[in-house]
């Protein structure tokens, strides 16, 4: 059984339409119980990152993903739930998250331009994602697949850690739209509303054996 | 960079799509879930359901449109059409759709837009805005006024003004509809557009009068659109979605074109 992580964080119920779709037994749920059991686990969510990070400690989840994360089972960040397992976010006041990725969450400078056009923030549509190296998660796409984002926040890896970015895309700056680490991924986009470049994904995902 | 969108619009009554040229003489042309389905495949980057029922007590026929589509597609979609409370943009945004968008109720009580940025965030909220042509006033000083009820009650409220002041409330996006160009098949309304796309900085879906791809394509690029609304001309088999995106896309605008 697939976990969806839920603490309170936006609408849940479209990731879990997606998955069961793909043909997974998937269950939204906030009891460690079933949390602990699972085979794997979504970690999604819409929102800022204190009120996160807030309910996240208020029903102990923030435990229970670390947990997961070390004890080597595949974790999935989608969107809030990929910048709060960074160090740390600018949003609320430097919230601190996770620390599952070493590296920071900035909001977007403004104005923000692209040549001459000035971009609108949040960064909200279909937008391109450089995939690097050949990570399972991302295999099967095409450079010309695009993914649905909705942020106004993007997540930086730390100066000396590149190697955790699996993917990049631009939006008047450079940013890492995927990171991979060990038995974690996270994308900044959302898969569960991505068309087929998407459902790809989350597909692999649901497949994946780490191999750590 | 991102991509430019296309969104075909399906009227729903009772659970049923309709297309209205000029919301009259409405005509059943299909499964509003089926029709969904048929536009993903296609490669709509987005939908919009917009519920024209007229009984409050059939609403709930919309909710499971909602439902049945998002198990289906997994793409955004917004839901328009009688959404007056937060209570009523909760139950469709659990129900699947990725936005909501208002227009009468928040010509009425904008404080709407507001409480549903703060309960849901500013992506989840588009104004809907139906606007016609009128002379320059001192009222109306852009010489575009908010109009509701299809165009026939004009509200007092410029246009212009309302878009910013949508925007200052929290509303994420905003889907322009110029009732003078709506069911014309003659081409979006480029000046109020442009007007309204210069004025704010959050997206603008392009609305009323799309004929030909070629009146996407300049409304996207010389009107500075986000996204293109799309009706008649793709529910009855005139263009595909694609031949669309792939007209626009060859004529140096960007468009997704892998779905």
């Amino acid at each position: 059984m697939i976990a969806i992580i839920d603490y309170k964080a936006g609408n849940l119920t479209s990731v879990e339409r997606a998955v069961r779709h793909l043909g997974y037994s998937v269950q939204v749920t906030d009891d460690p119980e079933l949390i602990r059991n699972a085979d794997r686990i979504i970690f999604p969510g819409v929102g800022a990152a204190g009120q996160a990070m807030k309910d996240l400690k208020a029903y102990s989840l923030d435990v229970l993903l670390k947990e997961a994360f070390a004890k080597k089972k595949p974790v999935l960040g989608i969107c809030l739930g990929t910048q709060i397992i960074f160090d740390s976010s600018e949003e609320d006041n430097n919230t601190e998250c996770l620390g599952l990725i070493p590296g920071t969450v900035k909001k977007f400078p403004s104005p923000l331009f692209e040549g001459a056009e000035r971009l609108k923030i949040p960064h909200m549509g279909w937008n391109r994602v450089q995939f690097k190296g050949n990570h399972p998660v991302f295999a099967n796409l095409n450079p010309e697949h695009e993914f649905y984002f909705v942020h106004s926040y993007y997540p930086q890896v730390k100066d000396g850690h590149e190697e955790l970015v699996a993917g990049t895309t631009q939006y008047g700056i450079t940013f890492a739209s995927a990171v991979a680490r060990y038995n974690l991924v996270a994308v900044q986009f959302h898969p569960e509303k991505s068309g087929s470049g998407g459902l790809t994904i989350l597909d692999n995902f649901c497949k994946w054996s780490p191999s750590c | 960079m991102l991509s430019k969108r296309i969104i075909p619009c399906l009227d729903v009554r009772e659970g049923k799509t309709t297309k209205g040229i000029k919301f009259k003489n409405n005509v059943d042309i299909g499964d509003p879930v089926e029709m969904a389905r048929f536009y993903y495949e296609q490669g709509a980057d987005e939908l919009v359901f917009y519920d024209i029922t007229a009984s409050s007590d059939k609403r709930d026929i919309m909710i499971d449109v909602v439902r049945r589509t998002a198990e289906n597609i997994f793409i955004p979609f917004s839901v328009g059409g009688g959404i007056r409370t937060v209570e009523d943009m909760r139950r469709v945004l659990l129900a699947g759709a990725e936005k909501v968008s208002v227009n009468s109720a928040a010509v009425k009580n904008k404080q709407i837009i507001a409480d549903g940025a703060i309960a849901f965030g500013s992506q989840c909220i588009v104004l809907g805005m139906d606007v016609k042509k009128v002379d320059v006033s001192e009222k109306i000083p852009s010489g575009y006024e908010i109009v509701i009820n299809g165009g026939r009650t004009y509200m007092g409220i410029d246009a212009l003004w309302w878009a910013r002041e949508a925007e200052r409330l929290g509303a994420g996006e905003i889907c322009l509809n110029s009732i003078d160009a709506d069911g014309t098949k003659e081409g979006y309304e480029m000046t109020l557009t442009r007007m309204i796309t210069d004025a704010v900085n959050i997206p603008v879906i392009a609305s009323g009068g799309a004929g030909t791809p070629e009146h996407i394509r300049a409304v996207l690029a010389e009107a500075r659109a986000d996204a293109g609304l799309i009706a008649s001309m793709t529910h009855f088999g005139t263009y595909t979605v694609k031949e669309i995106k792939e007209y626009i896309h060859k004529h140096g605008t960007r468009m997704r074109m892998l779905w």
